[in-house]
């Protein structure tokens, strides 16, 4: 499916409804439009939303994307958007001074980790939904279910803290959450930011529809992250076959020392 | 403009990175040393992971060096036999480096060791060079003859068995002293990411005693295949050897290398001596500093290699 169009659609589609539609009609184009001809066209979907984007390509002028998320709900409702990369392991250390020197000491290890974590919402997300629900359905980086043995409950906290934090000064976490802005009562898009440094992977955008503090509909779209071109190339290269890369690349630096040397001895 | 690096995977501006090896090349060129000492902190300064960074350096310095050993061949000043020995010293200790690599890293104390070699070796290379240098600036400015120098001194290491006969060095020692020389720099190369020029160059002269003639060109033939190595090694164990990022070092490398020969015709090497010396101790300064004062956050994130 071409996603430049689909937008095209979704935007053309905002001023058509206005001007000539009624918005029920309307809501039901675009779902058609979203789900493929192939959905039950009649049976209106209470949650559609899709993505501008399925794929970021990872290509040599890679500096961060920005995919935009858009859809529409049947009635009113709000609106939570989840973002969640692929789990990593990962080791939290916290640094002691010994005899003057920063080190290392203590090390906790988390497993299965989002490598990348973003949320956004219409209003804050404790006005629409309760606490436990927030922490059941993860919603917000500090309700994510990060586990580790640690010997205290403190230290655990600790180092739970740590790792949100650290992931947030890398841009990898979201900071607070994200707006979800409604052009009408049912129409809604956010947009999703991915820095330069965001993992590869299969990530998965998971929206939720509230009404009276219940998930009324949810939705999971796949996100693809991933390496093209010569980015990709170099470094399934150096990992498919790590002798043979480090070969070449020994190769290439003594070509190049070779004819620096040549070249400057005529200059 | 941005590049993304492949296997560091960040984005850098490829004008930095072309700045950067232009500089190094302009300081290499005019001391005469390798740059990797400078090279590696500046990678990790902008954001490179360490590994990467200290990794690739060594795929430079192979480059660096093959160009400077080239123009030392035709010269005739390179003592084979002498850089064979040390070779098979450098090519054991920069394996066991690798491994010494793997291990602290899997501690997560690599950056710290790393820190440590670079505060030690530079500490004390830096305050000797310069003692020395500020001594024959000093000398010099009042015009006192110094007595000639002994071609070598004997010292107890000269005592060792398995003697060797090494003829462009004029020197008839035992093996074990350039082979234990060569070792130890081989380790130094794999863990700080450099040729280790900055060791073995004293080391040569003041240890095992060899002419100065032969000592830079035969040092520059074994960092070649000590850091080719090391490229091998960490491509192979670690794959942290980012090849794009060494080729843009690299370019902008080769011409600041070339300016900086040129420019430093024009000093006296007692004056280029005092300024290196100058430029170790601050970049050793520099890692104290981040050794000693309160980090930002005391806690740090490393992802766990499957």
């Amino acid at each position: 499916m071409n996603s430049a169009a689909m937008n095209g659609v979704a935007i053309n589609g905002v001023a058509l409804g206005r001007r000539f539609f009624r918005r029920r009609f309307f809501l039901l184009l675009l779902a058609i439009v979203l789900c493929g001809s192939g959905a039950p066209a009649l049976r209106a979907e209470p949650l559609v939303a899709d993505l501008s984007d399925h794929l970021i390509a990872i290509t040599t002028g890679f500096t961060g994307a920005e995919v935009l998320l858009f859809g529409a709900t049947e009635g009113d409702g709000d609106v939570i958007v989840v973002v969640r990369g692929p789990e990593q392991d990962l080791v939290v250390r916290r640094k002691e001074s010994i005899a003057g020197i920063w080190v290392n000491r203590h090390a906790l290890r988390f497993q299965g980790v989002p490598a990348y974590y973003a949320a956004a919402s219409n209003r804050p997300v404790e006005d629409i939904v309760p606490q436990e629900m927030l922490l059941r359905n993860e919603i917000g980086a500090e309700n994510l279910r990060l586990t580790a043995a640690a010997a205290t409950k403190e230290d655990a906290g600790n180092f739970r803290e740590a790792l949100i934090r650290r992931k947030q000064a890398r841009e990898l976490y979201g900071v607070e959450t994200g707006e979800v802005a409604f052009l009408s009562n049912t129409l809604f898009r956010t947009r999703l930011f991915f820095p330069a440094t965001v993992p590869v992977g299969v990530y998965t955008v998971k929206v939720l529809l509230v009404r009276e503090k219940r998930v009324v509909s949810v939705q999971t779209t796949p996100l693809v992250i991933r390496k093209t071109g010569l980015e990709a190339v170099v470094y399934d290269f150096a990992h498919a076959h790590a002798a043979q890369y480090g070969i070449v690349a020994i190769f290439l630096a003594l070509v190049a020392g070779w004819l620096a040397g040549i070249i400057f001895r005529r200059v | 403009m941005q590049i993304y690096l492949p296997i560091a995977e960040v984005s850098v501006d490829v004008f930095l990175l072309l700045g950067l090896g232009g500089l190094v090349g302009f300081l290499s060129g005019l001391f005469g040393i390798g740059g990797g000492f400078l090279m590696a902190p500046f990678l990790i300064f902008i954001g490179i992971p360490p590994a990467v960074a200290v990794a690739t350096e060594a795929n430079q310095i192979v480059a660096a060096s093959v160009s400077g050993a080239l123009a030392h061949w035709r010269r005739k000043n390179i003592d084979i036999k002498m850089g064979i020995v040390l070779l098979v010293g450098g090519l054991l200790g920069s394996t066991a480096g690798v491994g010494l690599f793997s291990f602290f890293r899997s501690l997560g104390q690599i950056d710290l060791v790393i820190a440590l070699s670079y505060v030690i070796f530079l500490g004390t290379i830096g305050s000797l060079m310069f003692a020395e240098s500020a001594r024959a600036v000093f000398r010099r400015r009042h015009r006192k003859t110094s007595s000639r120098r002994k071609l070598h001194h004997h010292l107890w290491v000269h005592g060792l068995p398995f003697k060797m006969r090494f003829h462009r060095s004029k020197l008839y020692i035992s093996a074990l002293l350039p082979l234990g020389v060569g070792f130890f720099v081989g380790v130094l190369a794999a863990i700080m990411g450099v040729g280790g020029g900055f060791i073995l160059i004293p080391a040569m002269i003041y240890l095992i005693g060899m002419p100065t003639t032969v000592v830079i060109g035969t040092s520059l033939f074994q960092i070649i295949f000590v850091t080719a190595n090391v490229t091998f090694l960490q491509a192979l164990h670690n794959q942290t050897v980012d090849i794009v990022l060494a080729l843009l070092l690299l370019s902008g490398g080769v011409i600041g290398a070339q300016l900086g020969t040129r420019f430093g015709a024009k000093l006296q090497s007692d004056e280029l001596r005092s300024l290196l010396a100058v430029l170790v101790l601050l970049v050793c300064a520099r890692m104290v500093w981040g050794l000693v004062i309160t980090p930002d956050d005391l806690f740090s994130l490393n992802p766990v290699r499957p």
